[in-house]
């Protein structure tokens, strides 16, 4: 799972949009010239990554996540699914797996229409997810590179244990820092890594305050269908640059202007009038309709005051922060920290809080089908955040980068009986 | 005999277990596939008890519980949670094998707060001083949870005790999977597959002498002939099972299976482990160096794929029936790079999904049919 990066940016443009738009044009441009400048590039995934310690090396992240939902905006997924299919993968799994195998069969064009290049290391941080593991494994068959994998284990009982921290923090050390010093002829370097690790703790405070001011009424953002363009530097390959850190000022700046002069969220038609509804939101977005699924939102006045897929790439709004004190382990317990390295009764815990925190009138979940790591359990997440707020919850499916499961109608009708389910609460409230 | 085990199997209600449980009093715990050290459970006196879904079982509540695009064996784990089947344990073990296994772990905490649950971490990482060094506490913190639970706590000499036991039925199990290769139609298997669950749910004793009996009476029975079938090795089977109904049907479409996925707990280690020694270092090694490989353990080098055709080899399969539950991540995403690996060996494969409660066989039966005669054709073909 991973976020969005560069969509198609709203009509109402703020600077930081524009910004933002300039930093991802540039990676790709950077990815694409980077075998010619004799430029190293890792594959590696969101969650879990480790963008500051690759570039302490100066090696450039390539993110393949990234890659499947940039390919499902630009309506390529479909084609793309249709010949992994075809070459024998099935179609019950991740369409992002998929997506990615079409995308490496049609010669690897990257969103800026320029061939991406090759890995020199596979860096399998398996965090979250345990098709990661395979993706890799796939990937591995594809291309002559050598292969790192990182296993962080799972936060079954909701904690960060010191045995979990250790094992990360050892393969860092003995596993992924050689590889990447192997790759690059370069030693490793943990003043620069601190630096790096400085300007993300810089960046991630900013992130969470742009993020929090969701809980003012009316909210100055979305935090889902605009939150995805705000987590894209931070979860991709710009955490610890220098950009990050004046993107984020930039945001942060902004959205305080938006919240003294007590404007709504940017949406793809321009500003929000109304906060009708205020909603968290617990799944990924569907990103082959990204705007039609949006507008059926902001079209009924629906704003999402929190989601947690904004927390797939880094949990931020608990209070960690990289910390140039203690590099490693503070990697480690990034990568231990995502949200879907989280238990379901941690995530529980998360969305209701959320709920009541940013005065939410009730939560949705958008089920993806190609995400177990999400979806499997979300009904019961569903029933027990409904018990624990006393909100009504709803519940729609769709896909990542499939467009066969995204049904507009169908969703759209879910959507219409959820705010009216809202709107008769509120009528219960008042009546009593 | 058979008739018994072919009952443990469809008993979703945990007969022998209670039944355990009242007359020993000790603590028994479920856990879900695929592996976990059984032989610490038992050197703990605790009962380990090995569920693979519900099989047939009617759905009643599980489907509220979970999406249609997500396998059946979670639903039907929630259902015997829900219907009180599962009540004579006195706690679960997940294995870290997939995110829906995983995920099921949170929701038994919520779903049955006063009972142990342990989500038993695996490392994918198989050096002694990283992956070995975070296992051996993993085994450590499982220990402690079964002493809260009831259990007596881990005592070197007992596990020791216990490893010799498993090493009994190790070697019992291996025996069996050797006789069918050698002799399929001797251990047909839809009777080594009832034989291997119902050691799922008795003490290890007992099964142990339940498999010594079975193989003597199939070594001395001579009704027993070979026919002409095509041997074929099943793979992807793993978690969720196939119903029994499925595997006669291969075998009467024409199949011998001479090696399989099923109930792997029972042959997770290719060797013995050491019986001298440290004994939770024998089982982290063994867990680090010795372990079969499969689509939720990651291959860190060699050729993906490799192991299948060795296995294909030393079975003397002549092809591969690639049969997953749907909507298995692990064995599908797994398959690409198995049927690659037969074709790119010559070695003819199929490949079809199933649910644990598909009740109609036709399309596989023909599908597998087809596949046992093109073999045969094909061997006769280039046999001179
Ligand atoms: S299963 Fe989910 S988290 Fe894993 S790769 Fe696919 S979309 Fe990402
Ligand atoms: S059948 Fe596959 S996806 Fe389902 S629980 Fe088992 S391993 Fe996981």
């Amino acid at each position: 799972m991973s976020p969005q990066s560069a969509p198609a940016v709203p009509v109402s443009k703020d600077r930081s949009q524009e910004r933002q738009k300039q930093m991802i044009v540039d990676h790709f441009e950077r990815l694409a010239t980077a075998e010619h400048r004799g430029e190293k590039c890792v594959y590696t995934f969101v969650p879990g990554n480790l963008t500051e310690l690759l570039l302490s090396f100066d090696v450039a992240p390539v993110l393949p996540e990234i890659n499947a939902l940039q390919s499902g905006m630009r309506g390529l997924s479909r084609d793309y699914i249709a010949a992994a299919e075809k070459e024998g993968h099935s179609e019950d799994v991740c369409t992002y797996v998929k997506c990615d195998i079409g995308m490496l069969r049609s010669g690897n064009v990257g969103p800026t229409g320029k061939r991406l290049p090759d890995p020199d290391l596979l860096l399998l941080s398996y965090t979250g997810c345990f098709t990661f593991l395979k993706w890799f494994e796939l990937l591995r068959e594809e291309y002559d590179c050598p292969v790192t994998m990182l296993h962080v284990p799972y936060q079954a009982d909701g904690r960060i244990t010191d045995e979990m921290r250790r094992y990360v923090v050892n393969q860092l050390r003995k596993k992924v820092v050689p590889a990447l010093e192997r790759i690059t002829g370069k030693a490793y370097d943990e003043d620069r890594l601190r630096e790096l690790l400085a300007r993300s703790a810089r960046a991630e405070d900013d992130l969470v305050a742009v993020l929090e001011s969701a809980r003012n009424r009316p909210s100055p953002i979305d935090a889902y269908f605009g939150g995805v363009y705000y987590i894209g530097p931070i979860f991709t390959a710009f955490r610890g640059t220098q950009e990050a850190v004046d993107y984020y000022r930039e945001l942060r700046e902004e959205v305080d202007q938006r919240l003294r002069a007590g404007r709504g969220p940017i949406i793809p038609d321009g500003e929000l009038e109304e906060e009708r509804y205020r909603l968290v939101v617990e799944g990924p977005p569907n990103w082959t309709s990204f705007r039609q699924f949006w507008k059926m939102f902001t079209d009924e006045g629906a704003v999402v005051v929190a989601s947690t897929y904004t927390k797939v790439g880094g949990v931020y709004d608990d209070g960690f922060r990289h910390d140039p004190d203690r590099p490693l382990e503070s990697l480690a317990e990034y990568c231990l920290g995502c949200y879907t390295n989280l238990s379901l009764p941690a995530r529980v815990n998360k969305l209701a809080g959320y709920v009541r925190e940013y005065s939410a009138d009730g939560f949705l979940i958008n089920s993806v089908k190609s995400c177990n790591s999400f979806s499997a359990g979300q009904l019961m997440i569903l029933r027990e955040v409904e018990n624990r707020t006393g909100r009504p919850g709803g519940f729609i499916e769709s896909d990542l980068v499939d467009p066969r499961y995204f049904s507009g109608a169908n969703i759209r009708n879910r959507l219409e009986s959820y705010f009216q389910m809202i709107e008769q609460k509120r009528g219960q409230g008042a009546a009593r | 005999m058979l008739e018994r085990c072919e009952e443990l199997t469809r008993d979703t209600s945990l007969p022998s277990v209670r039944a355990w449980k009242e007359r020993t009093g000790g603590v028994a715990i479920g856990f879900l596939p695929i592996y976990v050290p059984r032989e610490l459970l038992h050197a703990q006196g605790v009962l380990p008890v090995g569920l693979m879904g519900g099989g047939e079982i009617e759905i009643i509540r599980g489907d509220a519980y979970y999406q249609s695009y997500i396998c059946h064996l979670p639903r039907s784990t929630v259902e015997l949670g829900l219907n009180g089947s599962l009540d004579c344990l006195d706690g679960m073990i997940f294995p870290a094998i997939c995110d829906v296994i995983r995920n099921l772990s949170g929701m038994w905490q919520m779903m049955f707060p006063a009972k142990l649950v342990h989500y038993l971490d695996v490392p994918q990482d198989f050096d002694r001083s990283m992956g070995g060094r975070f296992y051996r506490h993993e085994l450590g913190v499982l220990s402690q949870k079964l002493v809260e639970a009831g259990a007596r706590p881990l005592d070197p000499d007992a596990l020791r005790a216990s490893i010799r036991t498993y090493n009994v039925h190790h070697g019992l199990v291996a025996e069996l999977y050797e006789l069918r290769r050698r002799e399929p139609w001797r251990v047909p298997t839809a009777e080594l597959y009832v034989m291997l669950r119902a050691g799922l749910v008795l003490p290890v004793e007992e099964h142990n002498g339940m498999l010594g009996e079975y193989l003597e009476a199939v070594r001395a029975d001579e009704s027993r002939r070979p026919m002409d079938q095509a041997r074929v090795l099943l793979t992807g089977s793993f978690c969720e099972q196939p119903p029994l109904g499925l595997i006669k049907t291969l075998e009467r479409a024409g199949c011998y299976i001479v090696d399989d996925d099923f109930v792997q707990v029972s042959r997770w280690f290719r060797h013995a482990l050491p019986e001298d020694g440290d004994p939770v270092e024998a089982l982290v090694e063994a867990f680090l160096d010795d372990a079969i490989p499969g689509p939720t353990r990651y291959v860190d080098e060699g050729e993906k794929g490799r192991d299948l055709i060795e296995r294909v080899e030393r079975a003397g399969a002549e092809g591969v029936l690639f049969c997953a539950p749907s909507f298995c991540d692990p064995a599908l995403l797994d398959q690409p790079m198995g049927t690659a690996a037969a074709t790119r060996a010559g070695i003819p494969w199929t490949a079809f999904k199933y649910s644990e409660d598909t009740g109609q066989f036709q399309v596989i039966r023909e599908q597998a049919g087809t596949f046992a005669d093109s073999i045969k054709l094909w061997s006769e073909v280039t046999t001179p």
